[in-house]
């Protein structure tokens, strides 16, 4: 073994690497100030680490980004643990790095003949920002690639070159394949060896110059790197995993929005929290000095600190730094807490951001479901869904009128009275027991705020229902059992085979007296005047549909149509659409295996 | 390494109870990402293949009659990764009339894992990789064939008269047994 390692050594002297990089001098003896440059490298060791394997199971690509990260988060056997530890430790290396400038900054330590080390610093700060930048994007969800398009389209303001530089880095004119594979190139390739590139330049004169003793520790008797350092530096790098370990534990792991959507609204966008300052500032730039906000005021604030070697050579010099730090992390503090109170404080913002936390969380459960991710990816699969689509869709062209439980579908109550019923439950005992509640049937939920409130329907229900029998409430009950058994919906499918004659018994009744549906609704094939909308398969989906579809029809409202538009027939929805309302309201989605 | 120390160290013992805090702690701080990482990447040995179903390739009338061999392809439902295929090309399988019914052969080569292919006089199967060469009924017939087995049978079933179903699966190759993958 030794004749080995004495051959190696012969041919490498990796001996006299290894005693100069393990037996370095440190005057004044090792101490716990000099362990944020390690705790840094230790931070960047564990990101390549982790970096390296979430890459062999990410694919960058517009169908299978989010699929592929879902995959690592849900399916992978620890895979949430690394993409958390990965996610978390960016963020430590951010505040590592920033504490490091700052101790760099007070002590000083940036003047001459550290000039270069300190510019090699503020290199690799831009590095890992960039990092961040690019990382943010690759899951490809709603926060980070909207966060990302503002990021972009500040890079496009620059000018002259700007509107070519977007298109570099967004490899092409919209957002899609290209940009994954080129930020993915960015964030994995380019970036990285930069990095290495730096600490290898910065690590080097650091060693040239040794560390900046304060003083002190003049007085100190010296130590060596090895072990006294080291241990200090490990203890510190373990604080560090612990902390990042505790973080991901805690939260569960890095948060997974719903998949990128170009179409539709992301009003939660928002950069990560280190970036928050930079988008409260553009808030105070009017329209045309964005650039300015954007990119002229933060270059001249990075080009002062940049200047700071230069400056701190002057006899206040240094002191003028040390206002200048002090000021921009104040900035820096009251812009985040400027952003993060209005946000807090804002409804608008607070709804879409539970918005997108439902539409996240569905799209895991839609992702987990037997169906899983189709080939045309998440998006695809998400657009299909009627619970993530038909409150959308219903608060975009039903809502003006009707009612589910009482708000728009989103949650939100519209400012007029509504003038149709209240759609929640349609088709169920429940719901039609309420139609035919004497007390109820002129309330906003039902015909309140339309003309059959004056119709025969009412009539019948506030005259004649009204004074029911006990025994003609319980064959009301059936009828209700009857009519309701017409919608098959799937919530309702146990009740309907547990009271099979109960149902049968209902609709015998529906044509006899004193109840006889039949004498102005189609059943079967009983009818008389043919007055109501059929009742054949009433509040089934082909039934809904065709209403959607015209209401105005002869089996539906015919002429007694009260306002409803035509949806099908003067195409104001596509027959995808009027699916997903109608599959939504009758509840005919997949719930998830709880349920 | 022990020899490598300076020698102006007063304290040897103090010194080699740092040295080993600081190479313990080290490591374990070091062992969270590497051992997150190393689960992640031994993920793929957990994935089995499903139960392989009979699937319906094609009509009976589709397979020669003279009893030459046809290529057929094995559509299934599949989940790759993410990607959840509903019915998509999983394989494919050679055909032909033997008796009154079908024999199926696996395409692969059970040598190194090629496309076997039929050779240009329809005589017999030819591999195009490394020249092993099979009779139709997958039996290897030259000495200087280098596969250890001969192509790899699949159960056929004929249902209701002319329907041809098959069991797909793909075995591991370059080993004379033949073992599902």
């Amino acid at each position: 073994m030794n004749d080995l390692l004495n051959w190696l050594d012969d041919r490498t002297g990796y001996r006299g690497l290894l005693k100069s990089a393990l037996f370095e001098h440190i005057p004044g003896g090792a101490r716990w100030r000099y362990v944020w440059g390690s705790t840094l490298t230790f931070a960047m060791f564990v990101q390549f680490v982790t970096g390296v394997v979430l890459w062999s199971a990410y694919s960058a690509n517009a169908q299978g980004a989010w699929e592929s990260v879902w995959y690592i988060q849900n399916q992978m056997l620890g895979g949430w643990l690394l993409r958390g530890i990965h996610h978390y430790m960016a963020q430590v290396t951010i505040i590592l790095l920033l504490l490091h400038l700052m101790q760099v900054m007070i002590d000083g330590a940036y003047r001459a003949p550290r000039e270069v080390n300190f510019w090699f610093g503020l290199g690799l700060l831009a590095l890992v920002l960039g990092l961040s930048l690019t990382g943010y994007l690759l899951p490809w969800d709603q926060k980070g690639f909207w966060a990302t398009k503002v990021a972009t389209s500040i890079a496009s303001m620059t000018p002259v070159v700007g509107p070519a530089m977007q298109q570099l880095l967004v490899g092409g004119v919209e957002y899609g394949h290209h940009t994954l594979t080129r930020f993915f190139a960015l964030h994995a390739g380019v970036l990285p060896a930069g990095i290495v590139a730096l600490v290898i330049g910065h690590v080097y004169l650091f060693r040239r110059h040794g560390v900046t003793v304060p003083p002190k520790a003049a007085a100190a008797p010296d130590g060596v790197f090895w072990p006294d350092q080291v241990l200090k530096d490990a203890v510190a790098s373990l604080v560090v995993m612990a902390t990042v370990l505790a973080i991901v534990l805690w939260t569960g792991g890095a948060h997974l929005g719903a998949p990128a959507d170009a179409t539709e609204p992301y009003a939660a966008a928002r950069p990560e929290w280190y970036f928050l300052f930079l988008f409260q500032w553009l808030k105070y730039f009017p329209a045309g000095w964005e650039v300015v906000g954007a990119q002229v005021i933060p270059g001249l604030v990075f080009g002062l600190v940049a200047a700071m070697p230069i400056i701190g050579r002057w006899r206040l010099g240094h002191r003028f730094n040390l206002g200048v730090g002090a000021a921009i992390l104040a900035g820096i503090v009251m812009l985040t807490w400027l952003a993060r109170a209005a946000d807090n404080s804002d409804p608008d913002f607070l709804a879409a951001k539970a918005e997108a936390d439902r539409d996240a969380h569905r799209a895991g459960v839609l992702a987990a479901s037997p169906a899983g991710i189709p080939p045309a990816g998440a998006l695809e699969m998400l657009r299909s869904d009627p619970l993530t689509q038909g409150p959308k869709l219903f608060a975009a062209s039903c809502a003006s009128c009707h009612r589910y439980e009482g708000h728009d579908g989103l949650g939100r109550i519209p400012g007029d009275a509504p003038t149709a019923s209240d759609l929640a439950g349609f088709g169920s005992r429940a719901w039609l027991a309420g139609l035919l509640d004497p007390d109820r049937i002129g309330t906003e939920a039902y015909f309140g705020g339309t003309e059959h409130a004056r119709g025969r329907m009412a009539r019948f229900v506030q005259r004649g229902v009204a004074g029911f029998s006990d025994s003609e409430r319980m064959d009301l009950a059936k009828v209700i059992m009857a009519v309701s058994a017409e919608a098959e919906l799937p919530s309702q499918a146990a009740a309907d085979s547990a009271d099979v004659s109960a149902i049968a018994e209902g609709r015998v009744l529906m044509t006899q007296e004193p109840i006889e549906c039949t004498r102005c609704h189609t059943f079967g094939e009983w009818t008389e005047e043919d007055i109501g909308p059929v009742l054949t398969g009433w509040g089934s989906r082909a039934w809904m549909l065709g209403m959607l579809h015209d209401p105005a029809a002869e089996p539906y409202y015919g002429e007694d149509n009260d306002g409803m538009p035509s949806f099908g027939v003067e195409q104001i929805l596509s027959r995808e659409q009027m699916e997903l309302i109608v599959d939504w309201l009758r509840g005919d989605w997949y719930a998830g295996p709880e349920h | 390494m022990t020899d490598e120390r300076p020698e102006q160290q007063k304290e040897p013992r103090r010194n080699f109870l740092v040295s080993m805090g600081a190479a313990m702690v080290g490591a374990v701080a070091s062992i969270v990402p590497l051992a997150a990482g190393a689960t992640a990447l031994l993920d793929p040995l957990r994935r089995g293949r499903e139960a392989s179903g009979m699937v319906l390739v094609t009509r009976l009338s589709a397979v020669p009659e003279d009893g030459s061999p046809r290529k057929f392809t094995v559509e299934s439902a599949r989940v790759d990764g993410w990607t959840s295929h509903a019915n998509t090309p999983v394989g494919a399988v050679y055909l032909r009339r033997s008796g009154n019914g079908v024999a199926a052969l696996n395409v692969v080569c059970p040598h190194a894992g090629c496309f076997v292919g039929i050779a240009p006089d329809r005589s017999r199967f030819a591999c195009p990789c490394h020249k092993s060469s099979f009779d139709f009924d997958g039996v290897i017939n030259d000495p200087a064939s280098p596969s250890p087995r001969d192509m790899d049978s699949l159960e056929v079933e004929l249902r209701n008269g002319d329907e041809v179903w098959v069991r797909f699966q793909n075995f591991l190759p370059g080993r004379e047994d033949k073992t599902a993958v």
